[in-house]
């Protein structure tokens, strides 16, 4: 009754030693080449603008109040690390914390948008409400109300990260296939189990480029915050960092602050991109090596 | 084997109770077409039954209405054999696409419809490894779909649908995407499961020829509105291959049919 097989068990397995031709030999060294090519191209760049910075400041003879040397920023930064390393800690903690609740308040909020509509039509406009008023607007008033400063920070960094995952996870449940829910459906599935098994698994592509850009809005909400706390404290960020600094014109500090933050941006890109790499690359399109 | 088919050859079709009666069914879509107007059908046990017609007649219609995918506008479906509360049917549901989740495993596709019902891998795994055995594709219970052809996933959509040991098969043009060699074979495979096994089969297809090789009934339909202009029994008798598909009384099956087809597709015409 068995059917024979149909088909080679994988691509991988054919063996190496088949003749290329010419043409596959300029494909294969073309994509070796790219690859090798989008790590260190970017590098480069990177390496040739300092440099290009560097010695602008020398040919142009820029003081260093105003523009200092790229070398005197990175001994600033080793200098000053002391403070610096304790407001990189406070960001990071306000930047993580606010995409944790944001993370589990958009997925939460979008499993029940899916869940009923009327609360989907109820909520759906304060949460589009919140996303198009600027932070900047509304932080104050927040950072007034709220008591612990930390919350303040929070709850701002939160309503900046919150929308990305709240929409893109909401299109993600209401995107299952059809036929595949006509199936849940036949075999009696339960709400939970079409929710668990379909609806959920639907969305993972939809939700991780959510957490992708809200990763980078946490960041921006939290320093935004912190400008507009502008406290000078124990609980200070490199936002604060970078105010007090400009106060004193101390330029280099300036900049190794602001170069913390954009370590930590692409920190945080990378570490989502890793992840959603992790979680996608068996099946989804977007994750997958095509074969040529 | 031979027994069974002996029993079924002996025991015409119209001897034996309906086990799905389709009485009166009309379903009319909220923009105005009449995609089904007053069709009356008895689907007896064992039978394998073609619905054969136009694109556009209503057969995928007619299908959802026996799932309960779709309520029909007037009209009922009842299943006479089945106690009056049973809410699902012991049935199955092949689509046109395979229908598979790209996130899980062959294994773990033919593991839903167990799964749903509450079984855990290890309860579950002796018999999904028996069906992906039946259509030969126990080699690839790891890999996921996207690594497998169009007939194979096909397979596996199909494997899904024998898991549950259905006793009514219902499908969509299931093989209408596919290469002809392997439509054949998936062809033959299926009236060999159905052989071993029994079910009652209900099969939606376009071609005459499909029909005919597999079908002992072949119900022709006809479009605007959608219904049924003829019932032909096809008495060939089974374990039918490929000397069948290459016999003159194929042919003339083949011929019969087509023209019932034309004929109906020329009705639908006039209106
Ligand atoms: N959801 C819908 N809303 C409105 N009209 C529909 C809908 N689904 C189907 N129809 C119409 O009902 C008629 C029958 O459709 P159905 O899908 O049952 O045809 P079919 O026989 O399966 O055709 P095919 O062989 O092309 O699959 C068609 O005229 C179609 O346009
Ligand atoms: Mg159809």
């Amino acid at each position: 009754m068995s059917v024979a097989m149909t088909g080679d068990r994988g691509v991988s397995a054919q063996p190496e030693a088949i003749p290329l031709d010419a043409e596959e030999l300029k494909r294969a060294r073309a994509a070796k080449i790219e690859a090798v090519g989008r790590w260190v191209i970017p590098i480069f760049v990177l390496a040739a603008t300092v440099v290009l910075w560097d010695r602008v400041c020398v040919w142009k003879e820029v003081p260093h109040y105003i523009l200092p040397r790229p070398g005197l920023v990175f001994q600033t930064l080793l200098a000053d690390w002391s403070i610096l390393s304790i407001a990189l800690l406070n960001t990071l903690k306000i930047t993580f914390g606010a995409l944790f609740i944001a993370t589990a308040g958009g997925l939460g909020l979008a499993i029940l948008f899916t869940q009923s509509k009327w609360i989907e039509i109820s909520f759906f406009p304060y949460a589009v409400i919140l996303q198009v008023t600027p932070i900047i607007a509304i932080a104050p008033l927040i950072l007034i109300y709220v008591d612990s400063l930390t919350a303040g920070l929070l709850i701002c960094a939160w309503i900046v990260a919150f929308f990305p995952i709240l929409s893109n996870t909401t299109l993600g449940l209401n995107s299952a296939d059809h036929n595949l829910q006509n199936l849940f459906r036949l075999y009696g599935a339960s709400r939970w189990q079409t929710l668990r098994y379909l609806r959920l698994p639907s969305a993972m592509p939809y939700f991780l480029a959510g957490l992708k850009i809200a990763g980078g809005l946490s960041l921006i909400g939290a320093i935004v915050a912190e400008f507009v706390a502008g406290s000078a404290g124990s609980g200070s960020g490199l936002a604060n960092q970078i105010l007090e600094a400009s106060y004193r014109l101390n330029m280099p500090r300036m900049y190794a602050a602001l170069i913390l933050i954009s370590f930590t941006g692409i920190l945080i890109f990378l570490t989502m991109t890793l992840i959603s790499h992790l979680l996608l690359r068996k099946w989804h399109e977007s994750a997958l090596k095509r074969e040529v | 084997m031979t027994a069974m088919v002996e029993k079924k050859m002996q025991e015409t079709p119209a001897q034996s109770a309906p086990i799905i009666s389709l009485k009166g069914v009309s379903k009319t879509f909220s923009n105005g077409t009449v995609a089904l107007n007053n069709m009356s059908l008895d689907i007896r046990q064992g039978e394998f039954v073609s619905l054969l017609g136009p694109s556009g007649c209503g057969k995928s219609t007619a299908l959802r209405i026996v799932t309960n995918l779709t309520g029909p506008t007037s009209g009922k479906v009842e299943w006479p054999q089945e106690r009056a509360n049973q809410k699902e049917h012991e049935l199955s549901f092949v689509f046109q696409e395979p229908t598979l989740m790209p996130w899980a495993t062959v294994f773990a596709n033919v593991w839903l419809p167990l799964r749903l019902k509450g079984l855990s891998r290890k309860d579950a795994e002796d018999r999904v490894m028996e069906a992906l055995q039946m259509v030969g594709l126990d080699q690839f219970a790891k890999s996921y779909p996207r690594e497998l052809s169009g007939g194979m996933k096909m397979r596996v959509s199909i494997a899904r649908a024998l898991v549950t040991k259905p006793k009514v098969l219902l499908m969509d043009e299931p093989f209408a995407a596919l290469d002809e060699i392997t439509r054949f074979k998936l062809n033959n495979d299926i009236l060999n499961l159905w052989e071993t096994f029994g079910w009652t089969v209900i099969f939606v297809t376009h071609s005459v020829f499909e029909s005919v090789y597999l079908s002992n009934r072949i119900v022709v339909m006809a479009a605007r509105p959608g219904r049924v202009v003829n019932d032909m029994p096809i008495d060939a008798p089974y374990p039918r291959d490929e000397s069948f598909r290459t016999s003159s009384v194929y042919a003339g099956f083949c011929r019969d049919v087509s023209g019932a087809l034309h004929a109906a597709m020329g009705s639908g015409e006039e209106h």
